[in-house]
């Protein structure tokens, strides 16, 4: 099923991270995780994964720690929103300018 | 098997006899006696398909553009407003690349409200990425159906196939019913090379960006940009898959004409007459009673309209003096879309060669209005003789 060639005549995208472009540029708040607050991380234990659950775009991993992806994350703050423990928080985007120029 | 039957009626039956499995529509003038033959094709259970009745023409492609994404071959049909209110989804399923086939049955579109025969509804949607096909009597309908479910399930783009309301729709003319083994062998089974599937999910036509991107499998995947030059390219490209379909055609049924054109005593003629639809047919009359009078005429019908037979019309129409574009359809503030797009062809390989034909424009029929063949000759007389205006000129207006 699917040949390469008539996948290329249309637009057609697979589930996975990313595949509507690097779209971290879009971002205005960073999602940021505190392990001290994250339950996988406590407990050394598979546990929780909400976040993963949740994230619309794919890009928290099932890891302990989860990993962001913030070549793709948009910043929508689902994750944020839904962490049973406030573990993940939004900062603004502006704070790390600086630091990513370093 | 010879029967006589209505245009529409024809068209059911050649929908019938390549199996669509999906059929949605939504009733209009003129185009209502045949969707309401295939519901009851399927009803009676000589039709195995899904008859979806829909709210509106934008669903029913819609329906269309879900059913083939699903790899059924789909079926609709509509004629003025209602084409124009699927507008949206007409683009979506050329951009989509689905090979679903529609019949329109050319009716003038409102303001003011008229039910009667133009071709301003398909041609209005000229630019959208369609093949065009326009017939110009029963057999031509019920062979053109079939044809088109071939050629766009091997170019992946959908076809509209277009004959004019009542003349073609509501007349009843013999036409021989191609068997059914035969359209079996000549159409196999749609088998898209992808369809949606549990096991193989996608997202299609999602928000595409303007730049070109990597997909998740780290391969590099087209921006819009190459999606719509892919469409146009093959577009292009589907002149050659067309020819192949009317051998392969005529290989099962006999029937074989020239796949993009139909001239009628054009060999000697000195001016032509070109047309799209049943209108061509009546201007044979016109050119045989001009032949008895001494002026050398013939008749071009043009049947594929998009993709564009622009060399084959531009070769069939060297070294002629005149060549006359009757027209049942306008482009609002300039001429006909016919005339300017066969003067382009002219002009792409004629120009320069010094037999540029004289060119000329004339409406006729809009809003059902009568076509008188007295007056239809009288223009076509008047116009063999020079030119009558720079201006599209209206035949049988009372203004």
């Amino acid at each position: 099923m699917g040949t390469r060639n008539y996948r290329r005549k249309t637009s057609h995208s697979e589930h996975g991270a990313g595949d509507g472009g690097r779209t971290g540029s879009w971002r205005v708040e960073r999602p940021v995780l505190d392990p001290s607050l994250c339950i996988p991380c406590k407990r050394n234990k598979e546990a929780c994964f909400i976040c993963w659950l949740f994230c619309p775009d794919v890009v928290i991993s099932r890891t302990i720690p989860p990993t962001i992806n913030l070549e793709y994350c948009k910043g929508c703050g689902i994750c944020a929103e839904e962490c049973p423990t406030k573990a993940i928080t939004m900062a603004d985007e502006a704070k790390f300018a600086e630091e990513d120029k370093e | 098997m010879h029967i006589i039957e209505n245009g529409n009626a024809a068209a059911a039956l050649g929908v019938k006899l390549c199996r669509a499995s999906v059929i949605a529509a939504y009733p209009i003038t003129p185009q209502t006696p045949l969707t309401e033959k295939l519901s009851e094709y399927v009803e009676l259970g000589e039709m195995k398909a899904q008859y979806i009745p829909v709210e509106s023409e934008h669903s029913a492609l819609a329906v269309c553009i879900a059913a083939s994404s699903a790899g059924a071959r789909s079926f609709t049909a509509t004629s003025a407003n209602g084409l124009l209110y699927m507008h949206e989804q007409v683009q979506w399923a050329s951009g989509a690349r689905l090979p679903i086939v529609m019949c329109v049955v050319n009716r003038a579109v409102g303001a003011p409200w008229n039910v009667w025969n133009d071709q301003q509804d398909s041609i209005s949607q000229r630019d959208t990425g369609w093949i065009q096909i326009y017939c110009a009597d029963h057999q031509q309908i019920i062979d053109t159906v079939i044809k088109a479910y071939w050629l766009a399930e091997r170019v992946s783009i959908p076809v509209m196939v277009c004959y004019d309301g009542y003349i073609l729709s509501h007349t009843f003319m013999p036409f021989d019913l191609p068997e059914p083994e035969q359209v079996d062998a000549f159409l196999p089974p749609f088998k898209p090379d992808y369809f949606l599937h549990p096991q193989d999910p996608a997202n299609l036509n999602t928000v595409t960006l303007p730049d070109v991107r990597m997909d998740v499998r780290g391969e590099l995947a087209h921006g819009y940009m190459e999606i719509r030059c892919l469409l146009q390219e093959d577009l292009r490209n589907a002149l050659q898959t067309a020819a192949e379909a009317e051998k392969r055609f005529a290989g099962f049924f006999g029937r074989e004409a020239d796949p993009f054109l139909e001239p009628y005593r054009c060999d000697d003629a000195e001016h032509v007459a070109v047309g799209l639809g049943s209108i061509t047919y009546q201007m044979r009359v016109c050119a045989d009673r001009l032949r008895e009078e001494g002026v050398k005429i013939g008749v071009m019908g043009v049947r594929y309209y998009r993709p564009f037979p622009d060399e084959a019309l531009a070769a069939a129409l060297k070294g002629k003096k005149g060549v006359i574009v009757v027209e049942k359809a306008l482009s609002y503030g300039y001429e006909g879309a016919l005339m300017s797009d066969l003067k382009s062809a002219l002009y792409e390989y004629l120009a320069g060669t010094g037999s540029l034909p004289v060119v000329q424009n004339f409406i006729a029929g809009i809003g059902g209005r009568e076509i008188r063949t007295d007056d239809l000759t009288q223009t076509l007389r008047a116009a063999a003789k020079g030119r009558v205006s720079k201006e599209p000129v209206w035949i049988g207006l009372r203004l």
